[in-house]
């Protein structure tokens, strides 16, 4: 079972959680990703996600299928925020379970790499003194 | 034909716009478009990398164009 959600609201990771649940899991394991308050020694005032919500979504659930297919999974839930996001917030959260723990690793690393490398999203760092679209130039 | 290219993150910044309206000749393949655009829009050649989706999915580089594709450019992508 997949899970998907792609939106600007604050995300709970305990609902998320829960959306992994399953009788059969003797694993779950979730990857957090939030927002750091510096890159290269630049402060963060804050970071502004946009997504191309069709593909996005398809993206992602490729990627949870992908994922199914390599690891005896249970369920996977993905939520990723968009929307302007402050320092500490959640920005995404990858939750995989699993009969045994080492699979809910490596699915759940898998996931997350994935999502970076292909799901077309993108963030804007704001700075106190200016703003960079994130890997968009070398 | 005209065709219209969604745009999102740093492409919409140098193009202007979310949305580009684009005269292309029939059968034009995705390299093809690239190149014009590229040429039209330089700071587009700046970028780490542009890809072009066709109806929600990655391209192919020979892929031919149709009038009724939803395209889309994409900048390099950074969730996460």
């Amino acid at each position: 079972m997949i899970k998907l959600k792609l939106n600007k609201l604050p995300i709970n990771v305990n609902e998320v959680l829960a959306s992994v649940s399953s009788t059969e899991a003797g694993a779950i394991d979730i990857f957090v990703g939030s927002v750091r308050s510096k890159t290269a020694n630049k402060q963060v005032v804050r970071l502004e996600y946009e997504a191309y919500d069709a593909m996005a979504m398809r993206e992602m659930e490729k990627i949870a299928e992908e994922a199914m297919e390599k690891w005896p999974v249970h369920k996977i839930a993905i939520h990723h925020r968009k929307g302007i996001l402050e320092v500490s917030d959640i920005a995404v959260v990858v939750a995989v379970s699993t009969s045994h723990r080492q699979e809910s690793f490596e699915a759940c690393k898998f996931i997350i790499d994935s999502l970076k490398q292909r799901v077309p999203i993108w963030k804007k760092e704001v700075f106190n003194d200016g703003e960079e679209w994130v890997s968009a130039h070398a | 034909m005209k065709i219209d290219i969604l745009l999102f993150g740093i492409t919409r910044d140098i193009i202007g716009s979310s949305k580009l309206n684009y005269e292309i000749p029939e059968n034009t393949e995705v390299q093809t478009l690239l190149e014009n655009l590229k040429s039209t829009y330089p700071k587009l050649q700046d970028l780490t990398s542009v890809l072009v989706a066709v109806n929600n999915e990655y391209s192919r580089e020979n892929q031919v164009l149709k009038a009724k594709d939803e395209i889309a450019l994409i900048p390099p992508v950074s969730g996460g």
